[in-house]
């Protein structure tokens, strides 16, 4: 007889909502051993294994999730990482309700596995009992080709990683002072603590990638000065950069902020711990977050953790449409964040010294689906009023830098800005050069970049060895 | 960035020696980075250092080219008169300095323009007008092809309003405040000529008669508080207020 199902999706400790919202220390807590046993025991190791293609890196879940549930986490690492170089940053960052959990059959029941959350587990372990594992393999014999990985986020340190692992010499260029990309400037601590990512980072180098900060690739070098200096394939990977806007009047005011330079403020450059680190973020009382997305999220939280009283998510479609990780959109209301749904702005008022002091808005209402699938957003008539704020952040999206296109001839741009590049391969029109991640698609997740760095790294390995 | 706990701020690059492989960067002690900048003793390092970013200046045979700045600008605009004299235009440099005291790298000026005048004030920090009246006399005695204006932006305001009823080309080096410098976080955002711009990729020359000056000058008084400037950079006895 089958052992009975259990429906008790284990929750994960998580700080008290009141304290946490002042302070910047990690919010979920990770699960103990015991919690992780139990909930790795209720995976029924069904025999079609649906997750493994909910994974855009295609994790052998049910095995490690095995591994887990019979004490071996040596053997749970190893399956793991086979697939994912990163996964104490996955297993906290990604979307796991619509990718590996979305497909688990136990979803059926309303109770996925909480693979995200064994993920975070096996890697949170892997990172403390360093010494109970088996050393790594030797490195592979090397096979005399240079590749450069422009951009060191998640699409570069995936490349990067597998390259470095099939015997090639990567040099990994970041534009800015430290490695990780948008895991350094846009994530938060709270969220996605720094250390962890300088743990992957460290773990990248350690396979004997060089890594060179503050270098701007199509400013101090461009893409094709790489291929003239010997480098024999190059990647792409910078990510999705370009901060949009809402265009409309009153914009430039002091006080409004892209998300990226927010976060970018708080994160990479810590002014949380202002003014003992020197990058100052003056922030109001009152602060409204445009956006639903995580980086909406993200903003509005840091945003609370920095002293303001009232912080709202300001978003032009309904609760259902909200783009965001459901573990922080709840996370989000437990802190006190006020959504105001079916709401956009038109327009910042300014006061003394060009400080946005209101913003004008509109009331919305859905009509019929758009190209998305999602009901469209339709302004309601004569619903204009004024909202009081100080501090406003545009989490509108991005687009690609336009850096690289406009310096690097014979690269294909979309109307959208992104690169073109094979879906299967991330090869570019351009000769030996590889795109992935945001830069193709626009501004993704991160275990998207990691798979497409993993196609790439495939294709590009291929193509060196001819 | 001069150590792990500091800011990103941009610097004009003053000269170089690609022979030594070394460039000069001049700045006035004005808030925290910069501070911590000057306390850099011979041999320390400082921790990140990025360039050149944004767009190369705009160089070519215009004529007769006016140069009006102050401050440390005096120093880096020293390689566009180099390179404006190489092409073939006469070169006219107006400096204002706030009093004869303070008033650096013009030696390095007289060498290469053809013409310097020195605008001293009694010190005050008050009035940047002073630059008006040199400029206006050049324009006088002759036909100028375009100005040049680099320094305090209350100043470049007012060399834009006095060059545009003479309809002559002027172009003015912004410093907005700017994070990581590639384009990334907008901070930098200027409006010209109604549309906004990036002065870290699109700039730092923009044509000064477009520039919406009101804005860049709050925007770069957001953090002047928290980072405790010395009151005669805060604008507080400026006339724009």
């Amino acid at each position: 007889m089958p052992p009975k199902l259990n429906l008790n999706r284990m929750e994960m400790p998580r700080q008290d909502p009141h304290v946490r919202g002042k302070n910047f220390k990690e919010v979920a807590l990770g699960y103990s051993p015991e919690q992780a046993q139990e909930e790795a025991s209720r995976c029924i190791q069904c025999p079609k294994r649906p997750c493994i293609s909910g994974c855009p890196v295609n994790v052998d879940i049910p095995d490690f999730i095995e591994a887990m549930r019979k004490g071996n986490l040596p053997g749970a690492v190893k399956i793991l990482k086979g697939k994912n170089a990163l996964p104490g940053i996955c297993g906290r960052v990604c979307p796991q309700e619509s990718q590996c959990e979305a497909k688990c059959t136990l979803e059926k029941r309303k109770a996925p596995v909480a693979i995200g959350r064994l993920e975070r587990f096996v890697a949170d372990w892997e990172r403390q009992n360093k010494s109970a594992l088996p050393p790594p393999p030797p490195s592979p014999a090397p096979t005399g080709k240079k590749v450069a990985v422009v951009g060191s986020g998640p699409a570069g340190l995936t490349v990067a990683a597998e390259m470095a692992k099939l015997g090639h010499a990567v040099t990994m260029f970041e534009a800015l002072h430290v490695a990780g990309g948008v895991l350094m400037y846009g994530i938060p601590e709270f969220r996605l603590p720094k250390a962890i990512v300088q743990g992957e980072v460290d773990y990248v180098k350690s396979l004997g990638v060089e890594l060179v900060l503050d270098s701007v690739i199509g400013k101090v070098d461009t893409v094709d000065e790489l291929l003239s200096n010997g480098y024999h394939a190059v990647f792409l990977g910078t990510g999705a950069g370009l901060p949009m806007f809402l265009q409309v009047p009153g914009e430039d005011l002091c006080g409004i902020y892209s998300a990226n330079e927010f976060l970018t403020r708080t994160n990479l450059m810590k002014a949380y711990l202002f003014p003992e680190y020197d990058t100052p973020l003056g922030m109001g009382m009152n602060v409204a977050v445009i956006g639903g997305g995580n980086v909406a999220m993200d903003s509005a939280r840091c945003a609370l953790r920095l002293g303001a009283r009232n912080v709202y998510i300001v978003y032009r479609r309904s609760a259902a449409e909200l783009p965001a990780r459901h573990e922080e959109v709840e996370n989000a209301m437990e802190e006190g964040i006020v959504f105001k749904f079916l709401t956009n702005p038109t327009g910042f008022l300014g006061g003394g010294r060009g400080w946005v002091t209101a913003m004008q808005c509109v009331e919305m209402e859905l009509g019929e689906p758009d190209a998305s699938g999602r009901r469209r957003p339709i302004v309601k008539k004569g619903s204009d009023f004024v909202m009081k704020v100080d501090t406003v952040v545009v989490s509108l999206g991005t687009s690609p830098n336009p850096l690289i296109a406009a310096t690097t001839e014979g690269l294909k741009t979309t109307s959208h800005g992104t690169v073109v590049a094979d879906e299967k391969t991330g090869k570019t029109v351009k000769d030996k050069v590889w795109a992935g991640g945001d830069i193709v698609t626009g501004s993704a997740t991160v275990i998207s970049a990691m798979g497409a760095g993993k196609r790439a790294a495939a294709d590009m390995h291929a193509f060196l060895a001819t | 960035m001069v150590d792990e706990k500091g800011e990103r701020i941009p610097l004009t690059i003053a000269d170089w020696d690609a022979k030594e492989g070394s460039i000069t960067v001049v700045f006035n002690e004005v808030g925290r980075t910069t501070h911590k900048l000057a306390s850099v003793q011979v041999g320390d390092c400082v921790l990140s250092f990025t360039g050149p970013l944004g767009l190369a200046a705009h160089i070519e045979k215009f004529g007769t080219v006016v140069c009006v700045v102050a401050g440390y600008s005096t120093a880096t605009c020293v390689p566009i008169v180099r390179e404006l004299k190489a092409a073939g235009n006469r070169v006219v440099v107006i400096i204002r300095a706030p009093s004869k005291d303070m008033l650096f790298g013009d030696e390095a000026l007289r060498k290469i323009a053809d013409q310097v005048t020195v605008s001293a004030g009694d010190g005050s920090f008050e009035c940047v007008g002073f630059v008006l009246e040199p400029l206006k006399d050049v324009i006088r005695k002759e036909k100028v092809d375009r100005v040049f204006t680099a320094g305090p932006v209350c100043m470049m305001k007012l060399v834009a309003n006095t060059t545009k009823p003479f309809n002559i080309p002027t172009v003015a080096s912004l410093n907005p405040i700017m994070v990581d410098g590639t384009g990334m976080c907008g901070c930098c955002r200027v409006v010209i000529g109604g549309q906004t711009k990036f002065a870290c990729v699109d700039g730092p020359e923009f044509d000064a008669h477009q520039v919406d000056w009101a804005s860049l000058m709050a925007r770069r008084c957001t953090y002047s508080i928290d980072t405790k400037s010395p009151v005669h950079y805060q604008c507080l006895n400026c006339a724009q207020w």
